[in-house]
């Protein structure tokens, strides 16, 4: 290790890799634990909202549906921040999620 | 006698992370406690284990034999020469896996429970019938994974397995171990991998050449008794399965010389 790869390390100040490493491991192992592929949790993020979405509005930048793991046991956990202002209905026609047309590219792999 | 035999399944999911190596050392340092061991390779596709123990020369039948019942199973064993406690009983045809059930592994490690107080399984790497095979006959086992993303990912494969399969307890070993890389985050640490993974660690392993030398030689580490850092982490997971209660090396005080002199400096907050 040289004193140049030091400086060129705090230059550029990437996070280390270990941190990178913890934090795709964990997002793959909630998969494989779950057999869940990344495109069913996307299916069944956007079935959740759409029926939280009949109930209450929700504010869907803002939500999150994922999986976490902790001690060898996997939590499904939604956060859902219900919008305050609102009355329902009638906005339940729209497209509860965005990124629903990228659902039907996935189907293919694996 | 032994009042109760442990038979404990060596394995990892990925493959070249060390199952085999351990093994043989495990095996060896064991036997050097005075408890007689023998270690079974499972691995009938891709056998090693006669190779790292040096005993390749001397096998005449193996677990193949012994389940048909064409030889007794003491005819099959390899007894090693200088650790007479330990013996070899070594992996048939690798067209056994044509025939091979989980019943079988079951009888062999039924006959080898008569005689030892430790059966370890060298279990081959992945997670079909070989392993199933295997894992059938096993009642705990240790986990050996090294810190790298892929090795970890297999290795909750398999954990979640013998979960499921009522194997316990399940320990993990965490093999070939940088300290320096760890202390420069470049690594995942040792923490890291037991969150992830959940499971006691029942030893630590640094990585190391004299590793790659005893192979060559057939001589497994800790036959020599060498102070060399990985068989002192093989003779103190021996040791622990026993029940002393050694504690873990620890990986930050391992660095010596300029470079842990550096990365003590890269670690202090400048900014």
């Amino acid at each position: 290790m040289t004193l140049r790869d030091i400086i060129e390390k705090l230059i550029r100040r990437q996070p280390a890799s270990a941190t990178t490493a913890k934090e795709r491991l964990q997002l793959v192992l909630a998969h494989d634990r779950s057999d869940l592929s990344p495109e069913l949790l996307e299916q069944m993020r956007r079935e959740i909202f759409e029926v939280v979405a009949r109930y209450v509005e929700i504010d869907l930048d803002e939500g999150d549906v994922s999986l976490e793991t902790e001690d060898r046991v996997t939590a499904l956990v939604a956060n859902l921040p219900i919008k305050r202002s609102i009355t329902k209905s009638g906005e339940n026609s729209q497209k509860p999620f965005p990124e629903s047309e990228g659902s039907s590219r996935g189907e293919s792999s694996t | 006698m032994a009042p109760k035999t442990r038979t404990i399944l060596i394995c990892s999911g990925k493959g070249g992370v060390g199952k085999t190596t351990l093994t043989a050392n495990l095996g060896i340092a064991l036997a050097k406690l005075g408890l007689s061991t023998v270690v079974l390779d499972a691995d009938f596709g891709l056998r090693n284990l006669d190779l790292l123990l040096g005993l390749e020369n001397r096998i005449v039948y193996t677990a193949q034999e012994v389940l048909a019942e064409t030889c007794r199973l003491e005819q099959a064993l390899v007894r090693h020469k200088q650790v007479t406690d330990l013996c070899l009983l070594p992996a048939g045809n690798p067209r056994m896996l044509e025939w091979l059930k989980p019943e079988d592994m079951q009888t062999i490690a039924k006959l080898l429970a008569e005689s030892f107080d430790y059966v370890l399984i060298d279990c081959p790497a992945g997670i079909e019938d070989g392993f199933k095979n295997a894992m059938a006959a096993a009642e705990e086992a240790i986990v050996i994974t090294t810190p790298e993303v892929s090795a970890v990912r297999d290795a909750d494969r398999v954990i979640g397995l013998l979960q499921s399969h009522g194997v316990k307890p399940i320990q993990l070993v965490l093999n070939r171990v940088r300290p320096h890389m760890m202390a420069s985050q470049e690594m995942l640490s040792v923490d890291d991998v037991t969150d992830i993974l959940a499971l006691p660690l029942l030893g630590l392993v640094l990585e190391d050449e004299q590793v790659i030398v005893s192979t060559n030689r057939g001589e497994p580490l800790t036959l020599s008794g060498t102070s060399s850092p990985a068989a002192r982490s093989y003779e103190n997971v021996a040791r622990r399965l026993q029940g002393e209660d050694i504690p873990l090396i620890d990986p930050s005080k391992e660095r010596r010389g300029f470079r842990a002199r550096v990365w003590k400096i890269m670690q202090t907050k400048i900014f």
